[in-house]
């Protein structure tokens, strides 16, 4: 299986996006992440599973709880593989933008 | 900021989409990828020879910071004015060979416009090293959610 895939699948989805910036600064169990949206408890499960199943979630058993939390190597894996690329791109389409707004004021 | 630019790179496909709307009647938008002093200022690069034309071709060149430089050629298969320009690029003196871009340019509004690039590379893996290549250098680093969210757990 080719974790990127599901990584990159995973972080498409704003509810999941939402969800891991939610539990990166404190774990949270899944009772406490599905009552701040407004999906239903079994859609929330479903976006925990892929994202736990995909590493970028760490579960963690205190008591008999289970908490969520970000998984901070894989976080850092995703980040770095594309955002590099796609601020370079980002970054000359701004300067386009400039560059046409003056050209078209001229 | 809001990042306008945005990246699809789906794994199992030796290509990847990138999509940008811009504040811009899509006639200067068109005008910035064919004009060779215009594309020179936001591409970053030096342009060598620009013919944009149907069977015409390119060549760029940039200087790293070590002072060396580094060349950048494609051939142009189709321009269509306004509308879409299908070339191949390629970095000289690098293991990844030529790649295919389809430029489709799409008119939102009066003002407004939108790109759609689909880059296809030779295979999944070159597509992959490309895309981690250190592009960072002289980038204003302008980090995303999750990006911030990284660097905050290291």
């Amino acid at each position: 299986m080719n974790l990127r895939r599901d990584v990159f699948q995973a972080i498409a989805d704003p509810t999941r996006r939402a969800i891991l910036l939610l539990v990166a600064t404190q774990s949270m169990t899944a009772g406490a992440i599905a009552s701040t949206f407004d999906s239903s408890r079994p859609t929330v499960s479903k976006h925990l599973q892929i994202l736990t199943e995909c590493e970028l979630l760490e579960q963690e058993q205190n008591g008999r709880e289970i908490y969520y939390h970000t998984n901070a190597k894989k976080m850092k894996e995703v980040a770095d593989f594309i955002e590099p690329f796609r601020n370079m791109w980002d970054d000359r389409f701004n300067k386009l933008e400039n560059i046409m707004k003056n050209y078209k004021n001229q | 900021m809001e990042q306008k630019t945005k990246i699809n790179a789906e794994d199992g496909k030796q290509e990847l989409v990138i999509t940008r709307e811009f504040d811009l009647p899509l006639e200067l938008l068109f005008k910035a990828f064919v004009e060779p002093e215009i594309l020179e200022q936001w591409m970053g690069t030096k342009v060598l020879k620009l013919d944009s034309k149907k069977h015409g071709s390119y060549q760029f060149e940039t200087t790293d910071p070590k002072g060396n430089k580094h060349g950048f050629n494609g051939v142009i298969h189709e321009l269509v004015p306004n509308k879409k320009i299908i070339r191949t690029f390629e970095m000289e003196n690098a293991p990844f060979g030529a790649q295919l871009e389809f430029l489709e340019f799409e008119k939102l509004t009066n003002e407004t416009c939108k790109l759609t690039m689909q880059v296809v590379y030779k295979s999944i893996e070159i597509r992959n090293q490309i895309l981690q290549l250190p592009f960072a250098q002289g980038i204003n680093m302008a980090h995303n959610r999750i990006q911030e969210i990284a660097n905050n757990l290291k």
